[in-house]
């Protein structure tokens, strides 16, 4: 822990984190569930332009166990630990919480001395997760200012709800579950919130019976995957308000709050609507006169017909590649948000200065159910599309994966897709284009959430405006 | 006569020094009230929000001051110096090695009870009033020395009267210091000061924790 300056990667606000220098390096999680025996592990991705081995895996840390299957993870510590009623700006962005989603276990990856070697400092076993957080299926990881707060796809049963439970900062004890009161809250996925409003949000994926073995048909016709959000009272650990999208607006994943802390707005993207296939992004925003918070539909992205014959099984009976929007991220000027069609094989940027009103600035077309557009890099025909976007600091560089969870690629992309990640450079007033001399092909390993060094644009929490 | 007026005059300095240093640490309370202040674009608020901080600090010194009282009724001074080098010494070891552990309550959203609250909880975890006991045992202790015989219930008075100068001079101080923390980075450096010159005080609190339980001892001798 340093003694006399925080850590250097820690910002009061947003609009100082856009100045923090360029990552050099990526961590992202790579996967080998239900493919071969090999375990997960995190791939230490070379992204500075000018190193010898730039836009390469530098290392890879190998899991000690087989089928963990990585998909969120986070850091320990961020801007947050900088917020007024309880700072720790000593704390260091060192470990990074890596949760496995279907085996319940935790690793704390030390991330120094080396950056690019990253080791495995501690082991939670799913046991103990279960057991002390009453929760499995880990998921989501956030930095909060007092605690690391990860949610969970699942209960101790089979049947009982999701929720978020809390790791100790400093020595990784899962400390319990969080919530007091949930309500009716069952489903669980992402979450994440308004510091200065004391307001978390939380959104709904699935039981982990509808996801574990692949989407399923049925429950999804029967709109039985989750619709709503839900808005928390962060210091009561109360349930306050609950908003459905509607029965066919399926699976409400990804939440992006603004950065800003004076803003009360954030954006939510709905994978598929039952009605038409079209996917669909959420503002959410409080209303000044009762303090209540309200929906809108700001952006939908319709199903694009296709020839029976390109599509696999599952889709065959539409006749159409729904876009599936399953990742989406916002710049930290709250300017750009990127949507992910995982799909279509396409990546949206949307200029959302005015978030009631978002217009598509740029847009990027790789991989895809029909097109499976190629990268200048790649040899031929690329499987998967856009799926984990991150975003640099200062907002000039995204990357992103093509994976989205074992069993469900296999249904979209049935013909032994691999893993791949590439880099989209952007203007400064909108418009981007992939970088063609970065490709990074992990062969039939697949790839999900990346982390960049010292902090992105999905990981950090400010408590001072901008 | 000289060395007399050092002696009882030093564990007054010794409470304006420590309001001072409270005041300095921003997880004490002037980073919380110039947030607010941003947050809210109202810069009265941050002048606002450091009024309960400092009652609420205030109200931990006075537990102190209250608990010195009823300690010197019942044991002898020596006795009490010795008891205070030992929690502190305990407390300091204790915070040197947990110097980075904070009570989780409350969030951004404080109205002026909540900040009464929080800062009394926090100077309370943290070892306030048990940092300033030499320095309040030192105002009590120079009343003992010149209440010779006798004359008991005047001198408990008299040093009530004291123990109560002695908290508000040190919140006076905190409360001095707070403000022009605050003022200046509002209005000099702005927030990015934080990620250069923002030492590591819970660290150093450990450290003054020792020192004074030091002076308990010396005291004590």
């Amino acid at each position: 822990m340093g003694l006399w300056k925080p850590d250097p990667s820690f910002y009061p606000s947003a609009k100082m984190a856009m100045q923090a220098p360029p990552e050099r390096h990526a961590y992202v999680a790579a996967l080998n569930y239900g493919r071969n025996d090999q375990p997960d592990g995190i791939c230490v991705v070379d992204l500075d332009p000018d190193s010898a081995s730039y836009g390469t895996v530098l290392t890879t840390l190998e899991l000690p166990n087989v089928g963990d299957e990585l998909h969120h993870f986070g850091w320990n510590a961020c801007s947050s630990a900088l917020c007024p009623f309880a700072p720790h700006p000593h704390l260091e962005r060192r470990y990074l919480v890596v949760p496995g989603i279907r085996s319940s276990r935790l690793y704390i990856v030390d991330t120094k001395p080396d950056p690019t070697k990253p080791h495995i400092a501690k082991i939670i076993e799913p046991e103990e997760v279960i057991e002390k957080s009453g929760y499995s299926r880990p998921h989501t990881v956030h930095c909060g200012p007092d605690a690391i707060y990860v949610s969970a796809m699942g209960s101790t049963d089979e049947d009982g709800p999701g929720g978020i439970f809390m790791l100790d900062h400093f020595s990784f004890e899962v400390k319990g579950p969080w919530e007091i009161d949930r309500g009716d809250q069952e489903l669980a996925y992402d979450f994440w919130w308004h510091l200065a409003e004391d307001v978390l949000v939380s959104s709904e994926w699935a039981k982990p019976h509808q996801f574990e073995n692949g989407l399923v048909p049925e429950d999804l016709l029967a709109n039985k995957y989750g619709h709503r959000l839900h808005f928390w009272d962060l210091r009561k650990r109360k349930r306050v308000q609950t908003i459905d999208l509607g029965a066919q607006h399926q699976m409400v994943l990804e939440l992006r709050p603004a950065h800003d802390p004076r803003k009360t707005y954030g954006f939510a993207g709905v994978v598929i609507s039952t009605a038409d296939l079209s996917a669909s992004i959420w503002l959410w925003q409080r209303s000044d006169k009762d303090g209540q918070w309200t929906m809108d539909k700001v952006i939908t992205i319709p199903a694009v017909p296709a020839e029976e014959s390109a599509l696999p099984p599952a889709l065959k009976p539409f006749g159409a590649v729904p876009p599936l929007v399953s990742d989406i991220d916002l710049s930290l000027d709250d300017r750009f948000l990127y949507v992910s069609c995982w799909g279509t094989g396409e990546l949206h940027q949307y200029d959302v200065s005015d978030p009631l009103n978002p217009k598509l600035a740029g847009k990027v077309a790789i991989g895809g159910i029909v097109n499976k557009a190629p990268h200048p890099k790649s040899d031929g025909p690329l499987l998967g599309g856009p799926q984990m976007v991150e975003i640099s600091r200062d907002g000039k560089r995204v990357y992103f994966t093509n994976s989205l969870y074992s069993t469900w690629d296999d249904q979209f992309y049935p013909e032994k897709m691999g893993g791949w990640m590439v880099k989209v450079n952007v203007q400064p007033d909108g418009g981007m284009a992939l970088d063609p001399g970065f490709f990074v092909d992990f062969g039939d390993t697949r790839v999900h959430q990346i982390r960049l060094e010292g902090g992105d644009s999905s990981t950090d929490s400010f408590c001072y405006p901008s | 006569m000289g060395q007399d007026v050092i002696v009882s005059i030093v564990p007054w300095l010794a409470m304006l020094g420590f309001g001072a240093f409270h005041g300095l640490n921003p997880g004490m309370g002037w980073l919380f009230a110039l947030s607010l202040g941003l947050q809210q674009q109202r810069e009265r608020v941050i002048w606002l929000s450091l009024l309960p901080i400092a009652a609420g600090h205030a109200l931990a010194i006075a537990l102190a001051a209250m608990l010195v009282l009823f300690g010197t009724k019942v044991i002898s001074l020596p006795a009490l110096q010795w008891l205070t080098a030992g929690l502190l010494l305990a407390f300091g070891l204790y915070k040197l090695f947990n110097y980075y552990r904070h009570p989780r309550w409350v969030g951004m959203k404080v109205g002026l009870g909540d900040l009464f609250l929080w800062s009394f909880l926090m100077a309370t975890a943290h070892g306030a009033g048990l940092m300033v006991l030499p320095a309040l045992i030192g105002v009590a202790g120079g009343d003992v020395g010149h209440a010779g015989h006798g004359e008991h219930a005047s001198h408990l008075g008299a040093s009530g009267v004291n123990m109560l100068l002695a908290v508000i001079l040190h919140t006076g101080a905190m409360l001095l210091v707070m403000g022009g923390t605050a003022w200046i980075v509002y209005r000099k450096f702005g927030l990015a000061i934080l990620r250069r010159h923002w030492i590591n005080f819970d660290l150093i609190w450990a450290i003054a924790l020792l020192i004074a339980a030091a002076v308990a001892a010396m005291m004590a001798l």
